[in-house]
């Protein structure tokens, strides 16, 4: 009987092996993994012990930190938001039970101090508790708080229907972002309290929803800019093409109209930039052709999530939507699509971060940065571990187109017949916009977006901005968005 | 050296385990536990030093190896329960004070574990008695869908712990008898022994009393313990793997029919098999809101615990057990009953806590002791003289191992999760005196393999029935 009973240690030694490997399996190779499961709460609940690092805007205003509860050997800490609602949106929160959102969530490793295993130990050894690190933002509090006061009162003068809207600011030659505010926003304190959140989660005005990276809208004419340099950067076209403003026109098989049904002659694309003339631009969409206009908008960052240091589910993509919803490099009307506009087979939309970014890659001389909040990160000693470095994340247009554009584009707002040119910016500095008023598709007559797309000066630029209104009866761009990005943008030259 | 100096000195590193584990944990929480604690970790090596004593008296050949590393591991128990609740400590530390005179009493008062045989049937019925207990109106208790408790008075039991021992007495006892007639008239067809059909029979009957089991007391994970230990016997009795093969077919064909059938063993089946999935067990909405989760909360937890530990584990004392201050819940119950993250840390899921803060080298560490005990067991029965205490040494052993990978298996989701306690290392007093006295009939049966063969007149002396 002895050779059995070899045969079956063997088999038991066997089996001990087996679970070896299943214990090495979920403690060490998939270990990563389970701490991502939704269901897996240790890691949050064990990062309430750590002293999360606090998080303050680029003029050093304290945005978030952590206060101690409870005391005693194992104090919990608690997240409490200084500024209110003002930082709602892009900020977010990180409370054990409603989870974190935001730039909470995306720099989470960083504000908790996360550590590897082997220098954890050593830590450990050495009695030195786990601290996080602290966040500079690259957003400035005081034109953070110009963008909100402009767009709500934007809002409370023309929006209808319970309209939102957001506005964003970046730096051209950076990619830091300046401003970002979405309205409406929230108060991160309050969601903390569950049934609170869950009262907000389910608002139908959307209030705990970043629109400015998640929302998509029509861009109207705002559009044009990204046509437009296509356009002159493929070389098919110049500033002083000539093109018929003649209106209706048939694009795409049916007949489309300038605004008001407003006849132009012969014109130029400067002129045509100038007083927006859909049918003019919608031509240069045609005859540029889809895969041209789907190579630029991927250029400038269309059909994908910005490459922002920021949650992937809380950013969308823009560009032309199909009706179910995917996004289409083909079949859609490249015309409509040339204006922001669209139908059922590809209808443009985008988000006001991809619109701000078009003004930046103009701004920056056809350089699009890659954007970021981050401007350093301190550890708990107060030592610079990480600081912005600009990075280049595209070249979408050469210098001489995007030289072109910025002459287009400052016709827009100090030409008289230029859609913007009522609009100013303190000091009469020169600079460069262009309006939008996209119609809702779908929606009763005269109901629009509008929009606002700038940068500043003209010369050197600064700041770029990209401001929106979800809905309006009947407004324009430049006069319901126009004075959102101008006051953004003053507070950003002067003092910002 | 001799043998019994041998177990002194493999004793020393238990010691300094015991010793080394509560001062950690007191360490780290000093501010919740006072030092009396130590007092069990005192109390504790204090037994294992009686127990020791004992065995140099009273079985002075047995295997030196056997107690320390069952006393390893109860001391990785103690030193786990102290950190989960030092009261659990004080109690588990007198269970191996009863323990230990029950180790004690078993080989005192059974003198010759041969005379066993005699009442085979009487242990067999009672084994199985036992084993249904569970169902009995009055007594019986239901601990998450299965029936493994029984309440008498104050005190509850888990029957199926002694049931083991008592099923593996018989069916060693049945085997040496009839093993020859098993293994005979075989033929071989394709290089595969195969026995005439009707020797199936046996197979047959212990197959089908298992189904009974699995039927009643609805733990998949017992009644394949002890299958799996009478398939062990079966083989190791007659040599031949096509009734293992046969065995394990009919066990997972009518697993599978009884699951289908049995709301609970079926829910235990597909939270294993879709762990992460929102509602693996169909639950209503109605019965979600009532908190009801079917078990999938046991088994998540117990892998995030084990993926906390990482290759060193958290530490003893520091892993994430009970939410912190403002998150606790409100308990009516002591902890860990109430306020454990890992539901049944001092039970079923201990050896993912294990991980959790020793580490996959932790976790590693204690099921290289339970392969180590295999080893000192089967060594136990290949030296045994006699057939009787071959096939019983290897039916504790096999029993005892199959414990340990079956509830080890389930917290690391290798096999569907029941409810067996981890041996010597779980806080229970039945499994403990259970494994006690499976130890003490080790000991006895190895006593008797080593023992230097006697002089030749004595032995006819004392050889002659009395």
């Amino acid at each position: 009987m002895n050779t059995p009973i070899v045969r079956l240690y063997a088999f038991i030694l066997l089996l001990f092996a087996a679970l070896v490997g299943f214990t090495s399996y979920w403690a060490v190779f998939d270990s990563t993994a389970l701490k991502g499961e939704t269901a897996n709460r240790r890691p949050l609940i064990e990062e309430q012990q750590v002293k999360r690092g606090f998080i303050k805007t680029s003029d050093g205003v304290t945005v978030a930190e952590s206060h101690p509860v409870g005391g005693g050997a194992h104090p919990v800490y608690v997240r409490s938001y200084p500024q209110g609602s003002l930082f709602g949106n892009p900020v977010g929160y990180s409370f054990v039970n409603v989870g974190q959102t935001g730039i909470e969530n995306s720099e989470n490793a960083v504000l908790a101090g996360e550590r590897n295993e082997f220098s954890s130990i050593l830590d450990q050894l050495r009695g030195i508790p786990q601290q996080g690190n602290n966040v500079t933002l690259t957003i400035n509090s005081h034109a953070q708080q110009v963008a909100t006061q402009a767009l709500q009162n934007a809002i409370a003068q023309y929006g209808i229907n319970g309209a939102g809207g957001a506005v964003v600011a970046l730096n051209p030659s950076t990619g830091a972002v300046d401003a970002m505010v979405s309205e409406p926003g929230y108060d991160p304190n309050q969601v903390k309290n569950t049934s609170t959140y869950q009262q907000l989660n389910s608002d139908k005005s959307a209030p705990l929803l970043n629109r400015a990276l998640q929302s998509t809208y029509p861009p109207g004419s705002t559009m044009k800019v990204v046509t437009a340099a296509a356009a002159l950067d493929s070389g098919k076209f110049t500033p002083n093409s000539v093109l018929s403003g003649h209106s209706p026109q048939v694009i795409g098989g049916v007949p489309l109209s300038n605004a008001g049904g407003e006849e132009f002659g012969d014109i130029n694309m400067t002129e045509a930039l100038t007083a927006s003339v859909n049918t003019y631009f919608a031509q240069v969409g045609e005859q540029l052709g889809t895969s041209t206009m789907v190579e630029y908008m991927k250029r400038f960052g269309f059909y994908s999530d910005p490459p922002l240091d920021y949650p992937p589910i809380e950013m969308a993509p823009s560009g032309p939507y199909n009706s179910s919803g995917d996004l289409v490099t083909s079949g859609f009307d490249v015309g409509r699509v040339a204006i922001g506009q669209g139908g059922a087979e590809g209808q443009d939309l985008t988000t006001p971060m991809q619109m701000a970014e078009v003004a930046a890659t103009v701004a920056n001389g056809g350089k699009l940065m890659q954007p970021t909040f981050v401007q350093q990160v301190t550890d708990s000693d107060g030592r610079v571990t990480q600081k912005l470095s600009p990075h280049v994340q595209s070249t979408p247009i050469s210098p001489q187109t995007a030289s072109e554009l910025t002459t287009m584009m400052t016709h827009v707002t100090q030409d008289p017949q230029g859609t913007a040119a009522g609009l100013s910016v303190s000091g009469n500095v020169p600079f460069a916009g262009k309006t939008g008023t996209a119609e809702i598709s779908g929606s009763l007559n005269g109901v629009n977006q509008p929009w606002f797309i700038a940068f500043a000066p003209a010369t050197n630029p600064q700041v770029a901005v990209a401001a929106t209104i979800e809905r309006c009866q009947g407004c324009f761009g430049a006069q319901a968005a126009g004075p959102v990005a101008t006051q953004v943008i003053d507070s950003l030259l002067n003092g910002g | 050296m001799s043998a019994r100096n041998r177990e002194l000195l493999a004793l020393i590193p238990v010691a300094m385990l015991v010793a080394a584990g509560f001062a950690a944990v007191l360490i780290v929480e000093s501010s919740q536990i006072s030092d009396i604690g130590l007092i069990y970790g005192g109390y504790f090596l204090a037994v294992c030093v009686g127990v020791h004593i004992f065995i140099r008296i009273r079985l002075p050949y047995a295997d030196p190896y056997l107690f320390p590393l069952c006393a390893l591991l109860a001391a990785i128990g103690l030193v786990m329960l102290f950190r989960i609740n030092d009261s659990l400590a004080l109690k588990q530390a007198s269970i191996f004070v009863a323990g230990g005179i029950l180790l004690a009493l078993t080989i005192l008062l059974l003198r010759d574990y041969r005379v066993l045989q005699r009442y085979r049937y009487l242990i067999a019925t009672a084994g199985i008695l036992l084993l249904m207990a569970p169902r009995l109106p009055g007594v019986g208790s239901q601990v998450n869908g299965a029936y493994l408790g029984i309440n008498l008075g104050p005190l509850s039991f888990q029957p199926a712990e002694i049931a083991k021992i008592c099923i593996v007495i018989f069916l060693a006892s049945y085997l040496a008898e009839k093993r020859e007639l098993l293994t005979v008239a075989a033929r071989r067809i394709a290089g595969v022994t195969i026995p005439p059909i009707k020797h199936f029979g046996p197979v047959l009957v212990v197959w089908g009393v298992t189904m009974i089991m699995l039927v009643f007391i609805r733990d998949l994970g017992s009644s394949l313990m002890f299958f799996g230990a009478f398939l062990a016997l079966l083989y190791v009795a007659t040599s031949r793997l096509s009734y293992v093969i046969a065995g394990l077919t009919l066990f997972f064909v009518g697993a599978t029919l009884i699951a289908s059938q049995i709301a609970h063993v079926q829910d235990r089946v597909d939270i294993w098999e879709h762990t992460f999935d929102t509602n693996p067990c169909h639950l209503t909405k109605q019965q979600i809101n009532q908190g009801q989760d079917c078990g999938l909360g046991q088994i998540q937890q117990s892998l995030f615990a084990q993926a906390d530990g990482g290759l060193f584990g958290q530490g003893l004392g520091e892993s994430l057990l009970k939410l912190p201050g403002p998150f606790a819940p409100h308990c009516e119950q002591p902890f860990p009953d109430c306020g454990s993250i890992l539901p049944a840390p001092h039970t079923d899921e201990i050896f993912a806590l294990i991980v959790s803060e020793l580490g996959l080298f932790g976790g590693a560490g204690v099921i290289v002791v339970y392969a180590l005990i295999a080893a000192r067991g089967f060594k136990t029965a290949v030296m045994a003289r006699d057939g009787f205490s071959k096939l019983l040494a290897t039916g504790l052993t096999a029993v005892f191992a199959l414990q340990a990978v079956v509830i080890i298996g389930g917290v690391v989701k290798f096999i569907p999760l029941t409810g067996v306690t981890l041996p010597f290392v779980s806080f229970g007093g039945s499994s403990v005196i259970a494994n006690m006295i499976l130890l003490a009939l080790l000991l006895m049966i190895s006593n008797d393999a080593r023992k230097p063969p006697a002089p030749r007149e004595e032995d006819e002396y004392e050889g002659l029935p009395a």
